[in-house]
């Protein structure tokens, strides 16, 4: 058991903070949340850099310790993240890099890896959230096309996308795992209609997309038709693997920002909010570890994360919440004033134990799949 | 960075539960509890040879020559199994007392709280134990005397006490899932059902986490890792041992099926290195310490 760099590692993060203290002056200021075009521009632009600085296609190229120092060294420093580049990184790209023909990888790899196009993910629906293999969105061959007809939700970025990663019904006979397939639309075709979707936290974070009629070519499908749902299950396993490193180290600062701020307002002297804060701690602390663990693990079994995965996601989106729950105690009256800091922090975290999977379906993942439980109800 | 077992890390924990299971089975176990305040001097020595307490000692002084992270791997497969005796007090006191490397002695601490474990059964105490008083102790497996006095605890002792509480809270998960995948009702196994099944995940999900915390402040030996380990891996092994017995329904509330042990050993461990606001605090205060 080892947790020091490789020399190898070492001159990796040693670059890379030399790196990342030369360039980030020179970034143009953070467009405001709401600001879809200038937030499309910005991270793309970051994207664009680090593509110039060879460090592109760290989130799936790369060895998943240095993808583990890499975000934790970019986090550290202050550096965007993906933001747009959410989906083509790490859900898209690594699928088409897994899964798709030559020509597929080449037309779609560049422009992600260069930060010049922006995908998004429609893979939920109204009717298919936690039962995601339950979605209807059909798609019917019509010569060299498909037509496409249904709705999706909870589609982050789609104002400013250029491509969809979409999942539709092939073979609506078919048990529903394997009537399913995997298409790449383009998000100017005819037929496409964006809503914007306001969440709790009051920003449009979220689109529904409707689509009607619209026609995808068969190139654009990757995978075999209706062998879709295990083309998804790849992405997936990405998005539970190392997507959360940034956020942990991210977390761990603001703990540090909150005990300051309790002791400045005098709330430091309140025993139980102090030892709560030194629970968060050792609870941030054994998440930092646990992410170490399941990046040398992937390492060790070659590189695609396991169910671990979900351990953590369960662990960590409780642990988020509570971390910002203490936030409010911190400020007391002042955490009513969405001026103040981590007040709209609270209310996004109140999604992590909702997004990519709900806790509860964890719990049915980590019961079934690692510790063999049986399928029920 | 490879946070993983070593080849040889992995074959020293095998060996140490092959060991266990050989001399500590369920039977040993029945015995052991029928016999309480009696130490099994014979197995005290075989712990001995097998170098379970000379285990971090220089070769040069007649010890195995391991680190920290290998005694954290042997204290979690004693606690798996609940081997009793005052494991943790005669393994800090190889080289220091004689005997105890060797298991020829048998080497009890004043803790934390004053509490003295095995006073009766041993031939060194570490601490003033005058005045001490024998408690009627909640663990059957662990003779308890109060002594007036409290007495600092290593940090090693710490540490050794969070690995033992990992493997008791590993075994509570093992054995939670093995009654949920075999005992029916309503003509399916339980763990088939949503409200047991998310009992078990959330029991691993501690166990994991708590794992991760116990072997990262074994390699790195910082106060503030060890404080980590200490509150997260009394957590799995309390709240492990609780979530168990439910699973067992009825089977879990009787002195027969052996979650009590855990469950009361995991208790009495929890007191060993002090109060946990102790920890708490040192850790709030760590925030504090380094720059944001």
């Amino acid at each position: 058991m080892n947790l020091t760099d490789t020399p190898e590692e070492e001159e990796f993060r040693a670059r890379l903070r030399e790196w990342l203290g030369e360039v980030l002056p020179t970034l143009p200021p953070k467009p405001s949340p709401d600001d879809w075009p200038g937030r499309r521009a910005y991270d793309l632009g970051w994207q664009r850099r680090l593509y110039d600085a060879g460090y592109a296609d760290v989130h799936w190229g790369a060895s998943p310790t240095v993808r583990l120092i890499f975000l934790e060294e970019t986090e550290k420093a202050g550096a965007p993240y993906v933001g747009a580049g959410f989906v083509g990184l790490l859900h898209a790209g690594p699928t088409i890099a897994a899964e798709g023909t030559p020509e597929q990888r080449a037309r779609w790899l560049p422009p992600i890896l260069r930060g010049e196009e922006v995908w998004c993910q429609g893979f939920s629906e109204p009717d298919a959230g936690s039962d995601l293999a339950a979605l209807r969105t059909r798609a019917r061959r019509d010569g060299d096309d498909y037509v496409v007809s249904g709705s999706k939700i909870w589609t982050s970025h789609a104002e400013v996308a250029d491509w969809c990663e979409l999942l539709v019904r092939t073979d609506p006979q078919a048990p529903k795992h394997r009537g399913i397939s995997w298409l790449a639309m383009p998000m100017d075709a005819p037929g496409i209609t964006v809503r914007p979707l306001r969440t709790l936290a009051g920003s449009a974070e979220f689109a529904e997309v409707f689509l009607d009629e619209v026609r995808v070519p068969v190139a654009n499908r990757v995978g075999d038709e209706n062998d879709g749902w295990r083309v998804t299950m790849v992405t997936l396993s990405f998005e539970r693997g190392t997507a959360f490193v940034g956020e942990v180290v991210a977390c761990r600062r603001v703990l540090r920002e909150l005990a300051g701020e309790a002791r400045k307002n005098g709330r430091w002297d309140d025993p139980v909010l102090r030892r709560r804060l030194g629970r968060l701690n050792a609870e941030f602390r054994a998440l930092w570890r646990l992410t170490q663990w399941n990046v040398s693990e992937a390492e060790r079994t070659g590189g695609v994360p396991g169910v671990g995965g979900s351990v953590f996601k369960l662990r960590y989106s409780h642990a988020r919440q509570e971390l910002y729950d203490a936030a409010a105690d911190v400020l007391g009256p002042q955490a009513l004033d969405l001026d103040r800091p981590w007040v709209l922090d609270r209310l996004s975290s109140l999604s992590y134990t909702i997004a990519a999977g709900t806790s509860q379906i964890q719990r049915n993942i980590v019961a079934e799949r690692i510790l063999g439980l049986p399928k029920g109800r | 960075m490879r946070f993983q077992l070593t080849e040889d890390q992995r074959a020293l924990r095998d060996g140490a539960r092959g060991l266990l299971a050989r001399r500590f089975g369920p039977a040993a176990l029945r015995t052991a509890v029928d016999e309480p305040g009696r130490l099994d001097r014979a197995l005290w020595r075989e712990l001995g040879a097998a170098g379970f307490f000379a285990l971090r000692l220089p070769e040069a002084r007649g010890g195995v020559g391991l680190g920290l992270p290998e005694a954290v791997l042997a204290f979690e497969e004693a606690g798996r199994t609940l081997l009793p005796g005052p494991l943790v007090a005669t393994h800090l006191a190889a080289g220091q007392v004689p005997g105890a490397a060797t298991g020829e002695a048998v080497v009890a601490d004043v803790g934390a709280c004053g509490l003295v474990e095995w006073l009766a059964e041993a031939d060194v105490v570490r601490g003033d134990a005058a005045g001490a008083v024998p408690l009627r102790s909640v663990d059957p497996l662990t003779p308890l005397h109060q002594a007036p006095v409290a007495r600092d605890v290593h940090p090693v002792a710490v540490l050794l006490t969070a690995a033992e509480q990992l493997g008791s809270a590993t075994r509570a998960c093992e054995l939670a899932v093995q009654h949920a995948r075999t005992r029916e009702q309503f003509g399916q196994p339980i763990g088939g059902f949503q409200a047991v099944k998310h009992l078990c995940a959330e029991m691993l999900v501690r166990t994991e986490t708590a794992r991760a915390a116990v072997y990262a402040a074994a390699v790195t030996t910082d106060p503030a890792d060890i404080d980590t380990a200490r509150l997260l891996a009394d957590e799995a092994a309390v709240r492990g041992a609780r979530d168990c017995l439910q699973v067992h329904g009825g089977m879990g509330f009787t002195w027969e099926f052996e979650v009590h042990l855990h469950l009361k050993r995991a208790w009495l461990r929890t007191h060993r290195a002090g109060d946990a606001t102790e920890s708490e605090e040192s850790l709030a205060a760590e925030l504090l310490a380094q720059p944001i």
